[in-house]
């Protein structure tokens, strides 16, 4: 069964930048695609995360939560394709992704 | 978005399709049509549990290549092979009709190939895409499109991608770009191993590999393994298309004939390389892109005006 997580949480400012939207990651083996939108209200910021590997729903909890206090990513629908990544491929690639934003 | 991994030096084989557009096409010239934005995925893929990919491994697009206008098609050969499957099988498709009917849109269409084949999941739509995108490129060809593949990625051109590849304009093909029907496992565990040995590795890349491709005339140019290498050879082939017409077909039945007839009895690339008149056919193994693309551009049989 396909696992699908939320989780929403309210980042401490807007990510700067005016980029609508970035993708970035491939969906294979231990690698995953993240697509961020710029779609919310404010500091707002959701990821929804789809993967196959399942019971895995705390690791996922504790990488989205360093990733939104490292980098405040405010504004952002941020939904992910897993192909079943390591937290630190994970935790790059949102970094990765926030950056992408960033740029315009 | 410009990176390190899309610009000049950057190595085409290890980049993903997104940055093979980005390093391939002008700076910022490049639009997405269905981009993944719109989560245009695969109806198949979670009915086994499989994650799908939001652009379902294929994107699509038109941007410029030196200022000149092209249509982009790229497959994702990391994402499940790069398979040809019902959505990502239908955004080519889609593409190439566009480009047929109407004459406002840019008339060269890039496909950036690199699949193993047709998704097995969906096979019976990926099938289908396949001889749908076929009869796609030669209709467009018909109303004066030029399609040009180019081929150089993790997963090679294999099963449809191959054939798709066979039916385009023009074809560049790097080193590290395999271009074939079946597979090496396929063909041994079809034919056995006296007929193809897919565990040797140097047979295997000899016969399917870019240089073979090259010099009997599979490709029309090579391509050194680089963003630059690509936007080089692309730029040489969209100069000089084949009107497709009659003359061309005979041609290209004139030119596979005349292969089939003096290869036929070949068993490997090595004694295929002989025949061409390559004196130290050893040699082309470690040749590199520079020295071998002026090899080829010597050769008669690897240039010809058919196709």
């Amino acid at each position: 069964m396909m696992e699908t997580l939320k989780f929403s949480h309210m980042a401490k400012r807007r990510l700067s930048g005016t980029k609508g939207q970035a993708i970035i990651g491939v969906v294979a083996s231990g690698n995953l695609e993240v697509l961020l939108e710029r779609v919310l209200p404010e500091a707002a910021c959701e990821v929804e995360i789809a993967t196959p590997l399942t019971g895995y729903g705390e690791t996922w909890k504790a990488v989205v939560a360093e990733f939104v206090e490292r980098s405040s990513p405010g504004g952002l629908r941020i939904s992910i394709n897993d192909g079943g990544a390591r937290p630190d491929t994970v935790f790059l690639r949102l970094m990765q992704g926030s950056a992408l934003m960033e740029t315009d | 978005m410009e990176d390190a991994a899309t610009t000049g030096q950057a190595s085409w084989f290890q980049a993903t399709a997104r940055q093979r557009v980005a390093g391939l096409l002008d700076p910022n010239s490049f639009t997405e049509f269905l981009g993944p934005s719109e989560r245009v995925r695969s109806p198949h893929l979670h009915l086994f549990d499989l994650p799908s990919a939001f652009d379902d491994g294929v994107v699509i697009g038109r941007g410029a290549l030196d200022g000149k206008p092209v249509l982009v098609a790229a497959q994702e050969g990391q994402f499940m092979g790069g398979t040809f499957a019902e959505v990502s099988g239908a955004k080519m498709v889609g593409l190439l009709r566009a480009a047929r009917d109407h004459k406002n849109l840019p008339q060269t269409v890039l496909l950036l190939m690199d699949s193993g084949g047709v998704r097995l999941q969906e096979a019976n739509a990926g099938e289908l895409a396949v001889a749908e995108l076929m009869r796609a490129i030669v209709e467009a060809r018909c109303s004066g499109v030029a399609v040009i593949a180019l081929i150089g990625g993790r997963a090679g051109a294999f099963g449809g991608a191959g054939l798709t590849t066979a039916t385009c304009s023009r074809v560049a093909v790097s080193e590290q770009g395999r271009i074939a029907v079946s597979g090496p496992e396929v063909i041994e565990t079809n034919k056995g191993v006296e007929e193809f040995d897919a565990e040797n590795k140097a047979l295997v890349w000899s016969t399917d590999g870019g240089k073979n491709r090259r010099l009997i005339g599979g490709a029309d140019t090579f391509a050194e393994d680089s963003m630059d290498g690509f936007r080089a050879a692309a730029k040489a082939l969209m100069a000089k298309v084949p009107a497709f017409d009659l003359n061309t077909m005979q041609a290209e039945q004139e030119r596979l004939a005349t292969r089939q007839k003096r290869f036929g009895a070949c068993d490997d690339a090595v004694s295929m390389w002989r025949i061409l008149g390559i004196k130290e056919p050893e040699a082309i193994r470690d040749m590199d892109s520079k020295e071998f693309a002026a090899l080829a551009n010597s050769i008669k049989e690897a240039n010809h005006d058919a196709r």
